[in-house]
């Protein structure tokens, strides 16, 4: 599915990532954790497409194409679906008619005939009942507004009208009571499937408790610095990111 | 630096779509002005010896007067003796049909989408159409005159109805009112007239469709609006242009009588050729708007104004009346070298009234948007509000926003609210949308669209889509 072979990419004139290497298979779930600077967010901002990033070698490689050498709405189109860590407001813009918009040109890149008003709301009706989403969401303009809970709800709930192959979720606990963070959880759960990958970036374990990682990777200093299983999270947890940035050994495979 | 910005300017950029000359045979008088002129202006027109007198007294007064420099746009000075101050379509004689009228002129019409052919129309929209100075077609005469409703142009109004002309005209835009007013009374050529008698609900919508032609002229109509009480009406404007290198001025006067209980509603999309990219032609755009509301009135001016390489325009309301209403609401774009100083008057007199004012600047290139606006509370408006917000968007980093309100309140109990916000369109919100799977176009065409959408929504529908399309905006809010 995606295949990211000795990333480098820059921000500026500053060098954030330093050779990355990750694959991700079909259905599997990738926990990226790392302390603050690590370079997730970059991670995360590389692979949609981000403006003001530059890739400054390696490659990536997504369902057997040349990931970035697409514009970041072909990457969408394709099924890269990113859960931006902070939504942007976009004032006058209402929800449901962005979602729609994308949705459309999603499902014309299919191949799929466009849905009409009506097979639309069916369609997300549905999906809201899975994020316990208010209604009145919807016809709100783009994030206007919204709580940082009802920000992240959304993006999670976008995901499941979207339904993408690779889904980037960037921080996506952040900002969330214990509550909210049970829900988005309980949504993302919903959305596992044998044919949709994720890469979940996240700083603290808790979210992991919830999202049961297949694999955990620790990022420091702009490189997968140690790669383990569901339990690498809970090691993080009790003993902090500083022992594993002191053995940088274990970092090559 | 960006890709994501090089195409929105792309975007802010495309062409003056108008921009063509239809080949008609005119008969205009030679350039310059002097008193000689504003008396063949009125034989020619046949006028009434009051007119005339009319005319020669704002003559006098804008001899006496300076052009305003006030404002904040820039253009080179304007020489008020190179400009020829009449031209018609010579064929114009005395049409009795429709079928009358100049296949040529027709053609032309059809191109601009504005169909002369009554059954051919789907929407009932009656158009009174005016080729550089002179009203061409009028649709839906009779059906209306059925109602008592008059929609007429304004030389024939002289005519036929002189008693109503002479009493509403100059009553809410003197002669005296401005400078570019005072040339206007002097010289205005021809221009729509409406009256909807008392307690009339005009059935569609009015409409004028103005369109500049001949070289080197100006020119200069006259709108006279009157709305007997409890009448109601919704009128629309919309020009454009040929593409010409020169500079050609237009200095429009519309008066608007909304009497007790009437409702007027005026829309305007204005796209008169904005000049070339470096500045070059365009219409300067000096306009005049004005309307009087009596007692529990409404006025209402909504304008989408995207065109013209100078506007100076502030269509304004006297709230005379107890209760009366008076609103703005206004969509500015420039781009390019356009500059634009508009805004609107918001003036209160009588007791309990009330004014909105939603004012979205877009500013992109070089071009320089200024939002002035004056909301002015007298002493006699006892329990006076106004409610205003100026929002001003930019697009890219070269051009600017102003904002100018003046308030002045001489009565304690009123209340006035001004907002106002200055953002750019974000490159994080294009990139948000790109990665929901929407172009930069598309992206682009959202966000501005989410940004008018206050003002859009108050347009009448038909001129909504096209308000939509001129911004390149597709629909939007068809969902939820």
């Amino acid at each position: 599915m995606l295949e990211i072979r000795d990333l480098h990419a820059s921000a500026g004139d500053r060098q954030i990532l330093k050779g990355i290497n990750l694959t991700v298979n079909a259905g599997e779930v990738h926990a990226i954790m790392g302390p603050n600077g690590s370079g997730k967010s970059t991670l995360a901002g590389v692979l949609a497409g981000r403006d003001g990033l530059e890739v400054t070698g390696g490659t990536v490689t997504f369902k057997g194409q040349d990931l970035l050498d697409l514009e970041p709405e072909e990457r969408a189109r394709e099924g890269v679906f990113l859960a931006f860590q902070y939504p942007v407001e976009i004032p006058g813009v209402n929800n449901a008619y962005l979602l729609k918009a994308g949705l459309n040109e999603v499902r014309k890149h299919r191949g799929e005939p466009e849905l009409d008003a009506m097979d639309f709301m069916t369609l997300i009706r549905e999906r809201m009942a899975l994020l316990q989403m208010d209604d009145t969401l919807l016809s709100r303009p783009v994030n206007e507004g919204f709580s940082g809970g009802e920000k992240k709800r959304n993006e999670i709930f976008q995901m499941a009208v979207l339904e993408p192959t690779l889904a980037i979720l960037d921080e996506t606990d952040s900002g969330l009571d214990i509550d909210a963070l049970k829900t988005v959880a309980g949504g993302v759960n919903a959305l596992r499937s044998p044919d949709r990958s994720m890469v979940v970036v996240t700083h603290y374990q808790r979210l992991l408790n919830y999202i049961v990682p297949d694999f955990v990777h620790v990022l420091s200093g702009g490189r997968i610095v140690k790669s383990g299983g569901k339990e690498l999270a809970l090691e993080l947890e009790a003993k902090g990111y500083g022992w594993i940035e002191t053995e940088p050994a274990t970092a090559s495979v | 630096m960006s890709t994501a910005t090089e195409t929105v300017e792309e975007l802010a950029n495309q062409e003056y779509k108008y921009g063509f000359v239809t080949d008609v045979e005119t008969d205009s008088i030679p350039i310059g002005l002097n008193e000689d002129v504003v008396r063949l202006i009125s034989s020619k027109k046949e006028e009434p010896e009051w007119l005339l007198e009319w005319r020669l007294n704002a003559f006098r007064v804008w001899l006496k007067m300076s052009e305003p420099e006030w404002h904040n746009v820039h253009y080179d000075p304007i020489d008020y003796q190179s400009i020829s101050y009449y031209a018609a379509p010579k064929k114009q004689i005395k049409l009795d049909s429709l079928d009358d009228v100049d296949p040529e002129i027709r053609a032309t019409f059809d191109k601009l989408g504005i169909s002369l052919d009554e059954q051919k129309r789907l929407s009932g929209v009656a158009v009174d159409a005016v080729f550089d100075s002179v009203s061409v077609a009028t649709t839906f005469k009779d059906t209306l005159a059925n109602l008592g409703i008059i929609f007429c142009s304004f030389s024939e109004a002289v005519r036929e109805h002189p008693d109503l002309v002479r009493k509403y005209l100059g009553s809410v835009v003197p002669h005296s009112d401005n400078f570019f007013a005072a040339l206007n009374s002097a010289v205005f050529s021809d221009g729509s007239f409406a009256y909807i008698p008392k307690g009339v609900k005009c059935p569609m919508e009015l409409s004028t469709y103005f369109r500049i032609n001949a070289a080197n002229t100006g020119q200069f109509e006259r709108t006279l609006l009157i709305a007997d009480e409890g009448a109601e009406v919704s009128y629309l404007e919309g020009c454009t242009a040929p593409q010409r290198d020169e500079n050609q001025l237009h200095a429009a006067v519309v008066e608007l009588v909304a009497l007790d209980d009437a409702t007027i509603k005026y829309s305007t999309v204005q796209n008169w050729y904005p000049g070339d990219e470096n500045g070059k032609g365009g219409i300067f755009n000096f306009v005049t708007k004005r309307g009087k509301a009596f007692a529990n009135a409404k006025v209402t001016w909504t304008q989408v104004e995207t065109g013209s390489a100078i506007t100076w325009k502030y269509p304004s309301c006297i709230l005379q009346g107890d209760n009366s209403v008076g609103e703005f609401y206004s969509v500015a774009v420039t781009n390019n070298c356009q500059e634009a100083d508009t805004g609107t008057k918001m003036v209160h007199l009588g007791k309990n009234t009330r004014s909105t004012i939603i004012s979205k600047g877009i500013s992109a290139g070089r071009g320089q948007n200024t939002y002035r606006g004056l909301v002015r509370i007298g002493k006699g408006a006892t329990g006076a509000r106004n409610f205003s917000q100026c929002d001003s968007l930019l697009i890219g980093d070269r051009c600017g926003a102003h904002t100018f309100p003046y308030l002045e309140v001489k009565n304690t109990t009123s209340q006035v609210e001004h907002e106002a916000s200055t953002s750019k369109i974000g490159e994080d919100q294009i990139f948000y949308c790109r990665q929901r799977g929407l172009s930069t176009e598309d992206a682009v065409n959202l966000i501005v669209n989410g940004f008018c959408k206050e003002v859009f929504r108050e347009l009448p529908m038909e001129f909504a889509v096209e308000a939509q399309k001129l911004l390149g905006v597709s629909l939007e809010g068809s969902v939820g």
